[in-house]
């Protein structure tokens, strides 16, 4: 056993700090570290940034563009980048679709739609849940009605997806569509990729509880699609869309972020006075702090050994819904800490806030930490919530 | 023992129940929150013609002299609605103050008014650095000339937008943190010196930061006589609102649970309701408990908020702070999970829920300050030596 980084891994964990040290620009950082709204641009910027390093798909093998990392390599370049402030990489392109793409698509689609999202040409959204098909993902029923006419083979979709996070910036969508209602659930499922300007889309928002707009509604009414957007193929997306859920695992448990927010959880409770005292020193706030590190260092450690194993190719077990619930869970909790320790000044509210300045109520840094508190409550739900998770486990263990 | 409620109270109950279920419907209240205010008056008068407002004073004032047990069912019952109108802060709080500490002048003068809706009073009295322990007061008070100058800065006030007046505590001698040496005084809105910094908090409501600048005031302005120091008053209304808080929370965390039943009824996934699945009937048990729990501490808070014995009365105030800020949580989080996504949406009266419950917990110290609160009280009840 040993639990050192190699010397090579070490190395390369410098060469990401310095990297980030020097690109990533003071007020973009500002907004990560202070959880203030990134704007689209905010995310472009960056992303553009990585693919200038040939980091634009950290989890990408050489031949399609990517920096060819293995899974430790990966760990450590989202931690480092977490750690400085950096934003998190918008998954849908990068950690969802392009797997696919690579693993099932054509060497055409390869060619044609790679090259766009590693470097931020296009932005992607993810159209899998609809309002009756959440955690029962397989019962979607937005359809695809396959046809031949003077323009060509095409789809004509018809139904709504919903909860799609960021669709309002996306140039296109990867959808899950019904391409067989008379077989079983799953086995009548296709993945196709949908341009977002095809005439018959509309998006309209949906205000979460913390008053941002995040997520939304997408309709298709005879949206026609051509049939070289068809992933793999007719009938067989379920295999590609379980694919790519099992696909993307070094960052599920959020240790970089953790890390981060236990930093700054430390910083505004050495500010914030109790009895004239910095909260930090307060025993009861302290050992809440202490018992929420504790338990990131364990799954700290867990992470890594998932990562070994991997590494080893031993088969992972129920490790990825492990990581996702003890990971959100301690997200979660800091978040609970954080307005405890602003107290009242939790309360102001702060929607999309992209910027911290013109605020003179309470301390700066409490700008927006309720809204934060609010918006982190997703964590548990969305991702196949942790309840989901939990039988997922238990199915593995019980077998029955 | 006896936990039924007498005729009048019961009617009481259904009265605010009907109010707020026909004339603040979830709709209203939007629009309410929307408009340039915040709060309404139309509703204010409403609750005035219902009598809400003088519930907490004396008949001989002109009031109806409810007691606790009263202000409990009203809270309770208007709890689901999450009014935004100063119900807690002005009928509750500020008329409980001037009630027991008030000259006889300044009760005349202001209850009646306050009773009938036509006067808004809130107690601009927690700071920053207090954490909800009453007793904290920096704001400064000194003598000058036949009056008194002002100087502090007094934190998220809630409601103060609304009010015609304010009720400003502030210290005429020793630190904060010392049981003695606070005044109340009562200061105008247009004030020259008195600066508000409104703003809407998460929970929908407008409150304000309140900054004294050398704000003068005259001596006839002090709450009460001269000669005693309020903070037992001010002590005294801050539990009674504790207590009252309560009494909303619990409101609120019944239509919580209620609402979620009826999801977890209707929602179907995997070809069946939710509520099949055992992991979620668990989850809702355990919502069940803590309302439980929180029903129990709410009648104690209620029975307890006019207890002259200090420690007894704190004691049961903050074990009740404690178990009902820890339901406020567990409720309003699990709530939202097991709703789904749609927990996460504003056009669900579910995510308000959450918020409002959130802003309770913090409100009136928090758990972690009434839990030591309490070990605080109860630790000296130990024998030293066995
Ligand atoms: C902020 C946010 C962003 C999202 N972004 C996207 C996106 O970009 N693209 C996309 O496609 N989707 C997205 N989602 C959707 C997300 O994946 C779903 O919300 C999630 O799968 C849960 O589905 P649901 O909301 O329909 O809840 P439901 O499935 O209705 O679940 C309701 C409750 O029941 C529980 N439950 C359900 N079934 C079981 C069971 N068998 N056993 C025990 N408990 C169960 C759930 O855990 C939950 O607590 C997002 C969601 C949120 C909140």
């Amino acid at each position: 056993m040993d639990l050192t980084f190699t010397p090579e891994e070490q190395a390369f964990r410098e060469e990401v700090r310095a990297f980030v040290r020097e690109k990533l620009p003071a007020a973009l950082r500002h907004k990560v570290v202070n959880s203030l709204r990134l704007t689209r641009d905010d995310h472009v910027m960056w992303q553009r940034t990585l693919h200038e390093r040939g980091w634009g798909g950290p989890g990408w093998p050489k031949e399609h563009g990517g920096p060819g990392w293995n899974a430790v390599q990966q760990y450590i370049f989202e931690e480092e980048c977490a750690s400085a402030g950096a934003p998190r990489l918008i998954p849908f392109g990068i950690k969802m679709v392009a797997p696919v793409i690579m693993a099932f698509g054509s060497p055409e689609q390869q060619k044609r739609f790679l090259p766009d999202i590693s470097s931020a040409r296009k932005w992607w959204c993810q159209g899998y849940s609809e309002p009756g098909s959440g955690s029962d993902l397989a019962s979607l029923k937005t359809r695809a009605v396959r046809g031949l006419d003077k323009d060509g083979d095409h789809f004509i979709v018809n139904g709504q997806k919903t909860w799609t996070t960021l669709g309002q910036h996306a140039d296109w969508i990867f959808c899950l569509v019904r391409t067989d209602p008379q077989a079983k659930a799953q086995r009548g499922i296709s993945f196709l990729l949908i341009d977002m300007k095809s005439p018959g889309i509309t998006v309209r928002p949906i205000i979460t509880l913390d008053g941002a707009h995040e997520v939304n509604e997408v309709w298709f009414e005879n949206v026609r699609v051509p049939a070289e957007n068809l992933i793999g193929e007719e009938n067989k997306g379920w295999t590609y869309a379980k694919f790519l859920l099992g696909h993307e695992r070094s960052n599920i448990a959020g240790i970089g972020i953790s890390k981060r927010e236990i930093e700054r959880l430390k910083r505004v409770a050495a500010t914030e006075k109790k009895n004239g005292k910095p909260l930090l020193e307060d025993s009861l706030f302290s050992a809440k702090i202490a018992q929420i590190e504790v338990d990131l260092m364990a799954l700290e450690m867990t992470n890594l050994r998932v990562l070994s194993d991997e590494a080893n190719e031993k088969a992972p077990g129920p490790a990825a819904s492990i990581l996702k619930i003890k990971g959100t869970e301690i997200q979660q909790a800091i978040t609970e800490l954080l307005v405890a320790a602003v107290g009242p000044y939790a309360l102001p509210y702060k929607a999309e806030s992209e910027s911290d300045e013109e605020g003179d109520i309470g301390p700066r840094y409490a700008a927006g930490l309720g809204a934060h508190y609010c918006n982190m409550r997703k964590l548990s739900i969305f991702g196949g919530s942790n309840e989901i998770q939990k039988n997922i486990i238990s199915q593995q263990l019980l077998g029955l | 023992m006896d936990f039924s409620f007498s005729e009048e109270q019961q009617q009481l109950q259904d009265a605010i129940a009907r109010f707020v279920q026909g004339d603040y419907s979830f709709e209203r209240r939007h629009k309410i929150l929307k408009s340039a205010d915040g709060w309404s008056r139309e509703v204010w008068q409403g609750l005035a013609d219902l009598g809400v407002l003088a519930m907490n004073i004396p008949e001989a004032d002109g009031g109806l002299g409810y007691g606790p047990i009263e202000a409990l069912l009203a809270m309770q019952s208007a709890g689901p609605a999450m009014l935004c109108e100063p119900l807690l802060d002005s009928a509750v709080i500020a008329t409980a103050l001037v009630r027991d500490f008030g000259s006889p002048e300044q009760r005349a003068e202001l209850l009646p008014a306050m009773g009938s809706g036509e006067r808004i009073v809130v107690l601009a009295h927690t700071e920053a650095a207090g954490r909800g322990q009453a007793v904290w007061v920096e704001t400064s008070a000194k003598k000058s000339g036949d009056g008194y100058v002002l100087s502090g800065h007094k934190a998220v006030v809630s409601l103060a937008p609304a009010a015609d007046e304010l009720l400003v505590s502030a210290r005429v001698s020793g630190q904060p943190g010392d049981a003695e040496g606070v005044a109340v005084f009562r200061v105008a809105k247009d004030a020259s010196g008195l600066a508000l910094k409104p703003f809407k908090t998460l929970d929908g409501r407008r409150a304000a930061d309140v900054v004294l600048a050398d704000v003068k005031v005259p001596a006839s302005s002090l709450l009460g006589a001269p000669t005693v120091s309020a903070n037992v008053a001010i002590d005294r209304a801050l539990d009674l609102g504790l207590a009252a808080v309560c009494a909303e929370a619990l409101g609120v965390m019944e239509a919580t649970v209620n609402a979620t039943i009826e999801y977890l009824k209707t929602r179907q996934q995997f070809g069946q309701p939710i509520g099949r699945f055992q992991a979620l009937q668990h989850r809702t048990a355990d919502m069940l408990l803590h309302l439980e729990q929180s029903r129990s501490m709410a009648y104690l808070a209620a029975m307890h908020c006019n207890v002259a014995d200090d420690t007894q009365r704190r004691k049961t105030l903050s074990a009740a702070k404690v178990v009902i800020g820890n339901a406020c949580r567990f409720i309003g989080q699990q709530a939202v999970q097991l709703h789904g996504g749609m927990g996460m949406t504003e056009e669900l009266n579910v995510s308000h829920f959450f918020k409002r419950l959130m802003a309770i917990e913090l409100s009136f110290g928090d758990t972690d300050t009434h839990l030591q609160r309490f070990a605080a009280l109860t630790q000296r009840d130990i024998p030293l030596a066995a």
